[in-house]
């Protein structure tokens, strides 16, 4: 029996940017709902460790200006600069706004919130590092999860923990609600909402070596997708330099922030040779490429993939105190200690910087126009507003889903004032049972585990860091077959009780669809920016490119449409570290 | 390697009791317990049913008891438990299936200690100031990713689960020695109660069940102290 509830809002996902979404939202209307497929403290944002960027000042001279310019020239020029001087000026807001909240920074001694440096960030528009990543030691994402749930609490927010989203009730161009699966019985429910926010994170998954939850299987958007809204600057996807070597777990830049330096197998410190003035601080994607390039050219430790990220040097005191976390993960499951022996280490799928696409205030639009979708928003790592471009600062997460978070928070509370509840279309949950009662009653002999490994094991080989037409092409191909066996699986689980088969066998969907338009928009891009890098191309061509892809699904084929970027303090000029 | 994992399972449309379900599985010394538990629902037995997500000790999901102890599974290395390996769902929580519990209790019990900073006084522009001094006196209870192994772990809580449990007081405590919180009065009346910090008979399971490394009891302490000299 499917039951219908009726809030004048739905944020679909309780990480960071959901959370603080719901709490904007709370100021308005108590009638706000909160629909997490986990429990909120269990969300990806718990897991961020360096820090979230600001430019305070606590430490030395900063300004959000040069904030800006960093994150500009982060993505390497493909942010659309009116989103990132709103970001970078308002994250200063929300950081103090955190510590109000009662956020346990670490401090200065004259307990002021401390600061550290950070990958990419810099002092007078890339003169040197400059500390600006606020921190509460390598644990700063667990921090800003749990205040923001404290305060949800605090101010009463209704939570909907361990219901699945499966369908976004859109028509007309007017949003009405969603439907999801209940977890614990197995019962559909329809949110008939005013307004409704996707906060649904990442989808890393598709990749085999990543620093991402088993969760981040990219839900929301790839139902955004399936419900003809299209998907912004897909081709790129971060990976972050260091992962701890065939796990993916991820080593903080706070290790390279407080003075952590990467070595090839003669001990020596590669970056160097690529990036003179920010070494090993330079931005993710060239790390990533340098430490590939490495790799490739022999120089990996014993020849193997992997490089080591020393900390020796630091001391004790230093890696024990600032980066307690990530000192505990190297010695559980590596059986190192990292006071004594460096880490090894291998680039991690992270981060991707595509996604929903939307205005500055988490309105989701639906062409090269900006059209709004009315009622529709979306923000955090599953939108792209774009602030990070080709390639995210490191930080700058945590500041998107502050700022935007509250932005949408505050641009749907004012929506909510002028809007009535729009219908419910028939049969509205008619969509997701017919999906769930598809994959149920399936009875071909294909595995979703084997599948997914395919899947993860061929994005990693073919759209990863280096990519080629003739390797994407080849994966095009794979991920049709995968598509076609994906219709003949057979799941185990036929039951309603915490069926998480089930649940593995949806996410997979949801990864198949995400998988195929990254590799059709990274195939289509001929040159390479940012985390997309084209052996086949390997210059940038703004002349060409400049420019952000949006990725349509027609009846199962893919339309590409492009639109401008927003350009307004810093001309695009050659990326030098 | 291969290992003989028993995992005490239960499916209430299906099962009338829980029973002990037995499956030879082909993992790595270093992969973690929750590996073990991957491969399978991957390639044995796609019904059974457990929570993960980060699979690094930082989301709390997958707090079980493993060989007797509450451990997360994706802490746990294989090479440090041998075979067979005994997995079984938290003590004292109602099982929904499998290794899945119904944590909701938990929380409530998380929720009534008022688990946010309570100050009403007008902030600053900026931060509030406090000391690094100020900061490091709770930095310990800050850790919490509640995943309950302490709470599940406490004799007390076996013998009397209203008994409010080491995991709320940890979040009380988290407030009660902050220096910006002025709410300590409230929770410490909360927790002076017969369910509340007095039921803790300083049994230290919780400690050694800690996968974050929380000096679990002697927050308790910390607090029954405060307690004791708050006059209330």
């Amino acid at each position: 029996m499917t039951t219908v509830h009726r809030y004048d809002a739905v944020i679909v996902g309780a990480g960071g940017a959901g959370l603080r979404a719901a709490l904007e939202v709370a100021r308005a209307t108590p009638r706000v709902a909160v629909v997490s497929k986990l429990y909120p403290i269990r969300s990806h944002t718990g897991t961020a460790q360096g820090g979230i960027g600001a430019a305070l000042g606590n430490m030395e001279e900063d300004h959000w200006e040069w904030h800006m310019f960093d994150t500009v020239k982060g993505s390497d020029y493909l942010a659309d600069q009116d989103a990132v001087e709103i970001m970078c000026q308002e994250a200063i807001a929300c950081v103090y706004e955190l510590e109000h909240w009662g956020l346990p920074f670490d401090r200065t001694p004259e307990g002021k919130i401390a600061q550290r440096r950070f990958g990419g960030h810099t002092r007078n528009f890339g003169e040197a590092p400059v500390r600006r990543a606020c921190h509460a030691a390598d644990r700063t994402g667990h921090m800003i999860l749990q205040t923001l749930y404290q305060q949800c609490l605090k101010h009463e927010v209704q939570f909907f923990n361990e219901f699945h989203v499966l369908d976004l009730l859109l028509e007309d161009n007017v949003c009405r609600g969603i439907v999801a699966l209940s977890l614990a019985d197995g019962e559909l429910h329809v949110f008939h909402a005013k307004a409704v926010l996707f906060a649904t994170g990442g989808f890393g998954r598709m990749y085999k070596v990543t620093s991402n939850a088993r969760s981040l299987t990219g839900d929301g958007v790839a139902i955004a997708l399936r419900r003809g809204i299209p998907l912004e600057d897909m081709e790129f996807f971060q990976f972050h330099p260091t992962g701890i070597y065939k796990l993916g777990i991820l080593i903080s830049e706070a290790a390279r922030g407080e003075g952590g330096i990467l070595r090839n197998r003669q001990g020596e410190r590669f970056m160097e040779r690529y990036a003179p003035t920010l070494l090993d601080l330079a931005p993710r994607d060239i790390i990533s490429r340098c430490m590939y390039t490495e790799i490739r050219e022999g120089r990996g430790i014993d020849g193997k993939d992997y490089l080591h990220l020393d900390l020796t040097h630091l001391g004790r005191e230093v890696i024990e105190k600032k980066l307690p976390d990530i000192t505990d993960f190297a010695r559980t499951y590596l059986g190192i200690d990292p006071v004594r022996e460096p880490i090894p280490v291998q680039p991690t799928a992270h981060y991707a910087m595509g996604g929903i696409p939307t205005d500055v205030h988490g309105r989701v639009i639906r062409d090269e126009k900006n059209t709004p979708v009315l009622g529709f928003y979306a923000a955090g790592e599953c939108a792209c507003v774009s602030v990070h471009g080709a390639n995210r600062l490191g930080t700058n997460s945590l500041v998107d889903i502050l700022v935007f978070g509250k932005l949408a928070g505050r641009h749907m509370a004012d929506y909510l004032r002028g809007a009535d509840f729009a219908p419910l279309p028939k049969d509205a949950e008619g969509p997701a049972r017919e999906e769930c009662q598809r994959l149920l009653t399936s009875n071909g002999a294909e595995s979703v585990a084997r599948l997914r490994e395919i899947l993860q094991r061929e994005m990693m080989d073919k759209a990863a860091v280096f990519r080629t037409r003739e390797g994407l092409e080849a994966m095009l191909t794979t991920l049709k077959e995968l598509k076609d066996r994906y219709r003949r699986i057979r799941l185990q689980d036929k039951g309603k009780i915490f069926n998480t088969d089930l649940q593995e066998a949806l996410e997979l969907g949801y990864l198949l669809d995400l998988a195929e338009v990254t590799v059709v928009s990274a195939l289509a891009r001929r040159e390479s920016r940012g985390a997309h890098y084209r052996e086949d191309f390997p210059k940038r061509d703004d002349a060409q490119w400049l420019k952000h892809t949006l990725a349509y699904r027609i009846n199962g084929e893919y339309e590409l449409r492009y639109k401008p970027v927003v350009i307004t303090r810093f001309q695009p000029v050659e990326r030098k570290y | 390697m291969r290992v003989l994992l028993k995992i005490k399972r239960f499916n209430p449309e299906r099962d009338r009791a829980p029973y002990w379900a037995e499956y030879e599985v082909e993992v790595e010394p270093v992969d973690r317990v929750l590996d073990a538990l991957e491969y399978v629902k991957w390639h044995l037995d796609g019904t059974l049913a457990f929570r993960r997500s980060c699979a690094h000790g930082i989301c709390g999901s997958d707090a079980m008891l493993i060989n007797g102890r509450n451990r997360l599974a994706c802490k746990v290395l294989i090479k440090d438990l041998g075979s067979p390996i005994t997995v079984e769902p938290m003590r004292g929580f109602p099982v929904i299936k499998d290794l899945v519990v119904d944590m909701e209790g938990f929380f409530a019990k998380y929720r009534a200690i008022k688990p946010y900073l309570i100050n009403d006084e007008l902030p600053p522009e900026t931060e509030r100031r406090q000391s690094p001094e100020e900061r490091a006196r709770f930095d310990d209870t800050t850790k919490c990713i509640l995943c309950g192994a302490c709470t599940t772990s406490c004799p007390s809580f076996w013998a009397n689960g209203e008994y409010i449990g080491p995991a709320a007081i940890v979040n009380a405590h988290r407030f009660i020695f902050d220096s910006r919180d002025r709410g300590a009065a409230e929770r410490l009346a909360i927790l002076n109660t017969r369910l509340g910090v007095w039921r803790c008979r300083t049994i230290f399971n919780c400690v050694e069940a800690c996968p974050r490394g929380i000096d679990v009891t002697r927050a308790i302490a910390e607090v029954k102290r405060a307690l004791l000299f708050s006059g209330t």
